[in-house]
């Protein structure tokens, strides 16, 4: 709601500045946004009267003006403008006025011939955005007047940014109640004049809706003629309000809008074929709407009609073929009560936001319709000089909504604020916002809301209502009492900002990208699931929600490519989503993504890329958070996503996947423009929610004894499996078996690889001797050439 | 005898000391002390002298190997002194010159703010609660007092999947699920990811939220004002100005939005608080009795407050960053700034 403090302060006047007034409004929840000045800064323009226009001797399209400006002499003027007309009184900037814009007006020569100060148009004082001539200002305007003064220009223009509880503040009554109240002002909305009944005619209305409509009032005014622009006083309203002047009948009834809040509308008489009737639209309607936009209207729409077809959609927007024009000599005014719940979401649905739909859907004055009908009435006599008829009333009285009384309680308050109010200040608050309030006993009252106040249902709402008015920075402030009680702490779980740390020593960047992508890329990655698909995406590239936390890391990875990154290391932690039936499945996972040279550049040692075993020791860090060793197994794994020679996956003690890594599939690489072999990982974050307890094993007094061996096996033999199978030899004495080396090439056969394994061996009980270390390792060479035809190398 | 033993000690003497390593210094000690070495022999020869000469020869020939020792010792601890300081000499290092191994990461800016509004609120018993991302339209409006077409659905610009599903849009629906299956006393605070169809220069389509609530007998408007101007104050590390002023949300009554004396100008007016010198940073209120309908609580037996606040703007302010759209664009010179 923008309006302006000049009209506010027509209706009540706190003696309080702009600056006090505007904190009090925030303050008691209306919240302003915005303060501006009513006019850019100008000065020294006065009100010119032209008294003669002769052509300019060298130029077609220029004029000569004679132009009074009060006592002083007259000033001769040079003007362009298409409208100048001797006798027209106009804005007159002297030599020396500053207009918007620091721009200076003086005295000057225009194609030979002197000009002193200039006539300006609307848009030259910034009081509209364009402007097809000189602003005419009334016959009764006085001449050599400042400008400022006579349209009272030195005024603010303040927006409040509404909540949609406060419906009754989208107007300059509602918001003049509100500062009376505020600054403890008497103040009673002005009661409306009757206008004196001219003839008998009227336009029958049939209400079938009574719910979605209890009141529809209805008069035909007769004899209009527009030929007088509305009143500048009007004009200047409507402007500070945003509104742009559209000719009287609209401009009044858009002015009793901001000034009452209750939406009207105009139709022309002469194009309503009979009766009207407030219905809801039937199956295969249509309407052209004022802003010319064709709507099929649906069954549940509440539509005027006449006897042909629908002629506006209830509350939102009128039909284009009744609107009135500059011809309309009749109309039939409308002022009506349409219930919230009739109109709440259609304007949405049509996309059409109204200043109209705003009001209705959020609850009008039920009780405002006569008053705000001979208010506009009164307006539109007095600049057209119609005719009204009488006013036709159709009412339902009881589907109107009614107040219902609430009870308050003084212990509520206290419970509520921490505060003890005051009766005086209680009675004297709510008496002012218009309730009803009957003492009941000691410390409790009833209290009935006004009708225009639909966000004022129970207790709680009224003591909201004490609470903004006493003032929230007055209320006290108070540490709550805690109970204390001790929050269970499983050691089973680990913290999911434990892996982010140990991700982020490990070189890796915290990365947060959007949980909806680019359904192509999605399916490049992973073509196998479905993704779930937004209904209404911001854009096609962020439309279906992700399936794997790598659209969005190889994304950010390629922007970072982009900008010259040839090393990136990012992780992310969030959800993915997938469907099965009707069941929507939220699965938290921790992914990266590694590309470039696997450390930062460093002097000294030769910097190679990342490469699929650096994956996996990050891989093997974050399962090192789980504390048990031997509850995985790595297995080669199929990934459409992933390099089929370089992909894996990690399977826990009941064969379940619980991590994937690999490179990144060169056709995918490819694809998505990356100049780097990628490397990726994810793994789900279920698997941290069952660490293993630390479990202490005694430590051997006895010393440890290494023997290194290197065996040479076919190239296809996992080193995993040798791993296991020297484990399981020579009882409990094989400790730890580290790989030292693989090797391929010269000195060994085709197809075949030599792998060096030290082999740690230590006793509990006593000292290895070389006897029992000899007999473990030939035992384990044997074993080894049994199962894997494993020969020692030479 | 003894001339020659004199003699002897001499020379190796002089070879002790032209001796400039260990392997030297060991030639010397085997040329000498060694199973053959001249003085063991001098030893072996004592059964071929007189018995009365025996003991006196047999004194001055250990005597003899006690110095040679001695000197031995000497001349080792001598050398070695001065390999040491060579070998340090030799070794010295730059130490200017950068490090070398794994470069460290770093975790994002809405990760440290949310670690240090969980770290807070921890401090006195509220438990960190997650909900799901893809909410129902009962726990994100319904539950929340937020009935189908009420004014307020058109302020949160839904991503919706169908009729009933739809992103999250705030991580208000936590507390209806944390209310629907534990009874009060609740201290709750519930961060996370939330989602409008809105993006502009100062909106992007998903961000960060945290909900927090406190549910318990005696809960007042008073308390939610001393909890959130503590938390303010310790979050900034500063004794920001902050205000409550009356707001609306259908799921508080009353209602109020928490501005802070703008830290960027200490509430002179600048750019980032529009000149006002105040800055909007969270929403809060006491729960409405519907809500606590929904979720089966005796509101006249409690009362309680929520509050909910957007991480980023937190974290704009207290690192400083002066444009949203950053945080998703993930660009490493952006990340690198926060460790």
């Amino acid at each position: 709601m923008r309006f302006s403090e000049a009209w506010l302060r027509e209706n009540v006047n706190p003696p309080v500045s702009t600056q006090t007034l505007v904190e009090q409004l925030t303050m008691a929840g209306l919240e302003v946004d915005a303060v501006e000045p009513a006019a850019g800064y100008f000065d020294s323009v006065v009100v010119g009267e032209v008294l003669e226009v002769v052509p300019h001797p060298h130029a077609d399209r220029l004029k000569l003006c004679k132009v009074r400006i009060g006592e002083a002499p007259c000033l001769q003027i040079v003007c362009g403008a298409p409208n100048v007309v001797p006798g027209m009184r106009a804005p007159t900037a002297l030599p020396g006025a500053i207009l918007p814009g620091d721009v200076r007006i003086g005295r000057a020569e225009l194609r030979g011939v002197a000009s002193a100060g200039m006539l300006c148009s609307a848009k030259e004082l910034g009081l509209d955005s364009s402007a097809d001539g000189l602003m005419s200002l009334p016959e009764d305007a006085p001449v050599g007047a400042d400008i400022r003064q006579y349209l009272q220009l030195n005024d603010s223009i303040l927006t409040l940014d509404l909540t949609p509880n406060r419906a009754d503040c989208l107007s300059i009554r509602g918001i003049a109640r509100e500062v009376a109240v505020l600054n403890k002002l008497d103040w009673k909305p002005r009661p409306s004049s009757e206008s004196a009944i001219r003839h008998e005619d009227s336009v029958p209305v049939h209400v079938s809706e009574s719910e979605a409509c209890p009141r529809y009032l209805g008069r035909l005014l007769t004899a209009l003629t527009q030929a007088a622009d509305t009143p500048l006083w009007i004009r200047e309203r409507l402007r500070r309000s945003g509104i742009r002047s559209l000719g009287p009948i609209v401009d009044v009834t858009n002015y009793v809008l901001l000034e009452l809040g209750q939406p009207l509308h105009a139709f022309d008489a002469a194009k309503l074929t009979g009766g009207l009737q407030v219905r809801l639209a039937t199956s295969g309607e249509r309407i052209v709407l004022l802003n010319d936009q064709t709507v099929a209207l649906d069954e549940d729409v509440l539509v005027i009609a006449d006897a042909a077809k629908p002629l506006a959609i209830a509350g939102i927007m009128g039909g284009k073929d009744s609107a009135v024009s500059e011809a309309t000599t009749d109309i039939f005014l409308e002022c009506a009560f349409f219930a919230p719940a009739a109109i709440a979401g259609k304007a949405r649905r049509y996309g059409l936001a109204t200043e109209s739909s705003h009001r209705f859907e959020r609850g009008i004055d039920p009780e405002l319709q006569h008053n705000a009908i001979e208010r506009a009435t009164e307006l539109l006599v007095a600049i057209t000089g119609g005719q009204p008829g009488p006013i036709s009333e159709v009412c339902h009285r009881t589907a109107l909504p009614a107040p219902k009384p609430i009870v308050l309680r003084k212990t509520r308050i206290e419970k509520i604020l921490g505060l003890a109010l005051a009766e005086s200040f209680l009675l004297d608050t709510l008496r002012r916002l218009g309730m009803d309030v009957v003492r009941r006993g000691d410390g409790d009252w009833q209290v009935t809301p006004p009708a225009f106040r639909f966000d004022l249902a129970i207790e709680v709402d009224l003591i909201e209502e004490l609470a903004r008015v006493y003032g929230y920075q007055r209320l006290p402030q108070e540490q709550p009492i805690l109970r204390p009680r001790l929050l269970a702490e499983s050691e089973a779980v680990v913290d999911i900002e434990r892996v982010k740390d140990l991700l982020s020593g490990r070189g890796y960047r915290e990365a947060i990208t959007y949980s909806f992508v680019d359904a192509s890329v999605q399916n490049k990655i992973e073509p196998h699931v479905q993704p779930i698909t937004l209904k209404n995406p911001i854009s096609s590239d962020l439309a279906v929600m992700r399936t794997s936390l790598w659209c969005g890391l190889l994304q950010a990875a390629l922007r970072n490519q982009n900008r010259q990154q040839t090393r990136v290391r990012l992780f992310e932690v969030g959800l993915v989503f997938s469907q099965r039936g009707n069941e929507v499945k939220q699965e938290k996972r921790i992914a990266g993504i590694a590309l470039g040279s696997l450390y930062e550049e460093q002097w000294g040692v030769k910097t190679r890329a990342v490469d699929f075993y650096d994956a996996k020791s990050d891989i093997e860090a974050l399962l090192a958070l789980k504390g048990n060793k031997q509850g995985f197994a790595f297995a080669p794994a199929q990934h459409p996503a992933l390099h089929p020679g370089q992909a894996a996956e990690v399977l826990n003690s009941d064969g379940e996947c619980i991590a994937t890594f690999g490179m990144l599939h060169p056709r995918l690489e490819e694809d998505l423009g990356v100049e780097a072999r990628v490397f990726l990982f994810e793994v789900k974050h279920d698997l941290f929610k069952s660490r293993t307890l630390p479990s202490f094993q005694s430590l051997s007094k006895f010393p440890q004894v290494r023997r290194d061996l290197a065996v040479v096996v076919d190239a296809e033999v996992p080193v995993a499996s040798l791993i296991d199978c020297v484990h399981g030899r020579c009882g409990s004495i094989v400790r730890q078996v580290k790989v030292f080396d693989v090797y391929q090439g010269e000195g060994i056969d085709a197809g075949r690889k030599s792998v060096g394994l030290g082999v740690i061996l230590q006793d509990h009980a006593k000292t290895l001797t070389d006897e029992i270390v000899d007999a473990c390792i030939a035992d384990i060479v044997q074993r080894l050439a049994i199962t894997f035809n494993a020969k020692l190398r030479e | 005898m003894i001339d020659t033993l004199e003699d002897i000690l001499q020379q190796a003497k002089r070879q002790l000391a032209a001796a400039k390593t260990p392997q030297q210094l060991d030639q010397i000690r085997i040329r000498y002390l060694g199973k053959k070495g001249i003085l063991t022999e001098q030893m072996k020869a004592l059964g071929k002298l007189p018995p009365d000469l025996r003991p006196a020869t047999g004194q001055a020939v250990n005597e003899a190997k006690d110095l040679l020792i001695a000197a031995l010792e000497t001349r080792t601890g001598i050398l070695q002194k001065s390999q040491l300081k060579e070998r340090l000499k030799s070794e010295k290092l730059d130490v200017t010159l950068p490090g070398r191994g794994q470069s460290p990461g770093g975790l994002h800016p809405v990760t440290l703010t949310l670690r240090r509004i969980s770290k807070l609120f921890q401090s006195v018993g509220f438990k960190v609660i997650e909900g799901p991302e893809i909410e129902d339209d009962y726990h994100n409006f319904e539950a929340l007092n937020i009935p189908a077409h009420h004014p307020a659905r058109a302020m949160h610009d839904t991503f919706y999947f169908d009729e009933h599903l739809l992103l999250r849009t705030h991580t208000s629906p936590v507390q209806v699920r944390v209310m629907e299956n534990t009874p009060p006393p609740l201290r709750v605070i519930a961060p996370g990811r939330v989602y409008r169809c809105d993006s502009d220069l100062t909106h992007t389509p998903m961000f960060h939220q945290v909900e927090g609530f406190l549910v318990d007998e005696d809960v007042s408007f008073a308390a939610l004002k001393g909890i959130l101007y503590q938390f303010l104050t310790l979050f900034f590390e500063k004794d920001v100005q902050v205000r409550f002023r009356p707001s609306y949300f259908p799921f508080t009554e009353p209602s109020a939005e928490v501005d802070i004396g703008c830290v960027m100008c200490d509430g002179k007016g600048c750019r980032v608080c529009g000149h006002t010198g105040w800055l909007e940073v969270l929403g809060c209120g006491m729960i409405h009795p519907k809500v606590f309908e929904f979720v089966a609580i005796d509101a006249e037996k409690y009362t309680g407050f929520a509050f909910g606040m957007g991480v980023e703007r937190l974290s704009m302010l207290r690192y400083g960053i002066n444009d949203l759209r950053l945080f998703f664009e993930n660009d490493l010179k952006f990340l690198e700034q926060f460790n």
